[in-house]
């Protein structure tokens, strides 16, 4: 068991190194940066003073190492574009992917779940045919087509809500956050719909079926047969054991809900995180792109680890088909 | 006996016609199935005619959008079917900002939208096959590499991988091939995110072809493993693989729509549908809603075309789900 998880371990690390080659190696061979650090006016002996005190003489794996280190403290470097540290933009942009993000979380799992248990309960009746075809629609639209259509229905045609931007925020010092006024929960609703869209109608969906086949099982016959309410039969004894898996799948969707935020922040013009990355590819702004390779990687592969380890430590028989295999 | 004797004959009168590959593929189970699916029937038809009016788009489109001297810019913003007011032309799906035909503008769009979903899922069938049937034939070490790469590919979302690689990609392009380069850069970034799902099917599939009596019959009379994995196991893994390949287009298709819209995929000289729904969107506030309306419903007919097609194929091509 324990072999396991280190090496689990021993993979996750393996993997963040060489990601942290990547991006190193973008930095060291897309363009020079001495170049983009001197002006025209150079002499040799700038460039070499320059050169040992970036440490760039020094052998490339000295220099990778180096380059691990810093991003371990969160030193990226200067962003060419804005002339400000990487690390210091990133703060700036993290709390509005970061709101945008749990508020999606939030209505995805309340959401989808009610719907789920709904659909499940009144499998035949119109309204649950209706809510299925209609998520079935929302899985195959893709995200920036949910963004126009609906800035198009709320901003466009019924001028209720707004299009753009992240409303009024305010400054809380170490975060900024639009969840304290008006104009920053209207400017939330269409973005956090349409990034929370995708995983609602998979928690939908994925409620739905447990529930259908947990419903199936004896135990709630026999609750039935105890004469239990219907409530209670419903969302005591079926829903709860419904939960594990749908637990386990919104873990692994986190990382998606902050991927997917690109697009949506693309289509609303989300001051975020995502936006960021999306410009700094336009504008091949090295760094930056550096930088979120980094953070997402450090993220996703934190989130399969704590999630396999948590498996292994829910299923005795994961163990035991281990322990067999080596 | 005389039944033995007709089938015998080796006579060039008395021998039966054989049937021709059109007639046999009319005599097939799956040809009896397509013509009893309306679904598959009608997704096949809109798939092809959009594909070949992609194919044949020169030939189709009215106005060629890429040619300066055919735009006037005094047509600009024409309403669909509506003369515009300084010219007296008409458009049948109206024109943009520019003075282009939206018609043509979605054709040549709909070709390069379809070049790089074909390009890009060939690319990612090429490799994912190439490195299952490795992974499955050999197995051992190489066999672990390859799915534990796969393993780890699989647990970002392709969209994202398509994007970083992309990114990636841009950063090691000089500067001055940087649009030159684009579709080819989003063909492999796009492949690359996708190769997963071959390489895990054929891998499957080889693990169990490998040790039937054929493979093994092949290895005794001396072939090479090459040989064995091109001729002898590859034809008998392809049908998971085709139905992978036509749900993957669909997929290839929205992906490429995805990043061109975000501006990171098709440069502006190239416009895909994604990048039509990206210029379309300028306009959703001034009222020009057809400029958005027509590449974003053509996006979508044929990625649902597409989609369907495929999930038919899967179950058509699936004896297990029977």
């Amino acid at each position: 068991m324990l072999a396991y998880i280190i090496r689990r371990v021993a993979q996750s690390i393996l993997v963040l190194l060489v990601v942290g080659l990547v991006a190193f190696s973008m930095f060291r061979f897309v363009g020079d940066p001495i170049d983009n650090m001197l002006g025209q006016e150079r002499t040799q002996a700038d460039i070499d003073r320059l050169r040992t005190e970036l440490g760039l003489d020094q052998p490339f794996p000295v220099q990778y190492f180096k380059f691990l280190g810093g991003a371990a403290q969160g030193n990226f470097g200067v962003s060419y574009r804005q002339g400000r540290p990487v690390s210091t933009i990133i703060a700036e942009r993290a709390p509005a992917t970061l709101e945008l993000a749990a508020v999606s979380g939030f209505l995805a799992i309340s959401i989808g779940i009610a719907l789920g248990v709904f659909t499940a309960i009144r499998r035949d009746g119109w309204v649950s045919n209706v809510i299925m075809t209609v998520s079935l629609l929302g899985v195959s639209l893709p995200t920036f087509l949910i963004g126009i259509l609906l800035i198009y229905l709320f901003s466009v045609e019924l001028d209720l809500l707004p299009s753009f931007g992240r409303g009024e925020v305010v400054d809380l010092g170490w975060w900024t956050t639009g969840l304290l006024t008006s104009s920053g929960l209207k400017a939330l609703i269409l973005p956090s719909i349409t990034l929370g869209l995708y995983q609602m109608t998979l928690i939908m969906r994925l409620v739905r079926s447990e529930m259908l086949e947990v419903l199936r099982q004896d135990y709630i016959r026999f609750a039935r047969a105890r004469g239990l309410k219907e409530r209670t039969v419903n969302f005591r004894h079926a829903l709860k054991n419904t939960l594990v898996p749908v637990i386990t799948v919104t873990g692994l969707q986190l990382g998606a809900i902050i991927a997917f935020a690109i697009i949506t922040e693309t289509v609303f013009q989300w001051p975020g995180v995502g936006l960021l990355f999306i410009n700094a590819i336009q504008f091949v702004d090295i760094p930056v792109m550096a930088a979120y390779l980094m953070l997402i990687s450090v993220m996703f592969v934190g989130i399969n680890l704590i999630v396999d380890l948590l498996y292994f430590w829910v299923d005795p028989r994961l163990r035991a088909d281990r322990g067999g295999a080596h | 006996m005389a039944n033995l004797d007709t089938s015998t004959d080796t006579s060039p009168s008395a021998k039966p016609k054989e049937p021709g590959a059109i007639a046999r593929f009319r005599d097939s189970d799956f040809y009896w199935k397509f013509t009893r699916s309306p679904v598959a029937m009608v997704s096949f038809t809109v798939t092809l005619i959009l594909v070949l009016s992609a194919v044949f788009a020169p030939l189709i489109a009215p106005y060629d959008p890429f040619d300066p001297g055919s735009l006037n810019l005094m047509n600009g913003f024409s309403a669909p079917g509506v003369p515009n007011a300084f010219t007296g032309d008409e458009f049948f799906l109206g024109t943009d900002d520019q003075g282009r035909d939206v018609f043509s503008t979605i054709l040549y769009g709909m070709r390069i939208s379809l070049f790089v979903g074909f390009a890009a899922v060939m690319f990612a069938l090429i490799l994912g096959v190439t490195l299952g049937l490795i992974a499955g034939y050999i197995g051992g070490w190489t066999e672990t590499i390859i799915m534990r790469i796969a393993d780890i590919q699989l647990t970002f979302p392709s969209i994202l991988v398509a994007m970083l690689i992309f990114g990636v990609a841009k950063g090691f392009t000089p500067v001055e091939y940087r649009d030159q380069m684009a579709i080819w850069v989003l063909i492999v970034a796009i492949g690359l995110s996708d190769w997963v799902q071959f390489a895990r099917v054929v891998r499957g599939a080889t693990l169990v072809e490998r040790n039937k009596e054929y493979v093994q019959a092949a290895k005794l009379i001396g072939r090479r493993s090459p040989a064995i994995m091109l001729r002898h196991i590859l034809p008998n893994v392809l049908s998971p693989v085709l139905v992978i390949a036509t749900i993957s287009l669909a997929l290839a298709i929205i992906a490429e729509a995805t990043l061109s819209f975000l501006g990171v995929g098709a440069p502006p000289t190239q416009p895909s549908l994604g990048t039509l729904i990206r210029i379309g969107q300028g306009f959703l506030f001034s009222g020009e809603w057809w400029i958005l309306l027509f590449p974003a419903a053509t996006l979508l007919t044929l990625a649902l075309a597409v989609n369907l097609l495929g999930d038919w194929l899967r179950d058509a091509l699936n004896p297990r789900l029977k």
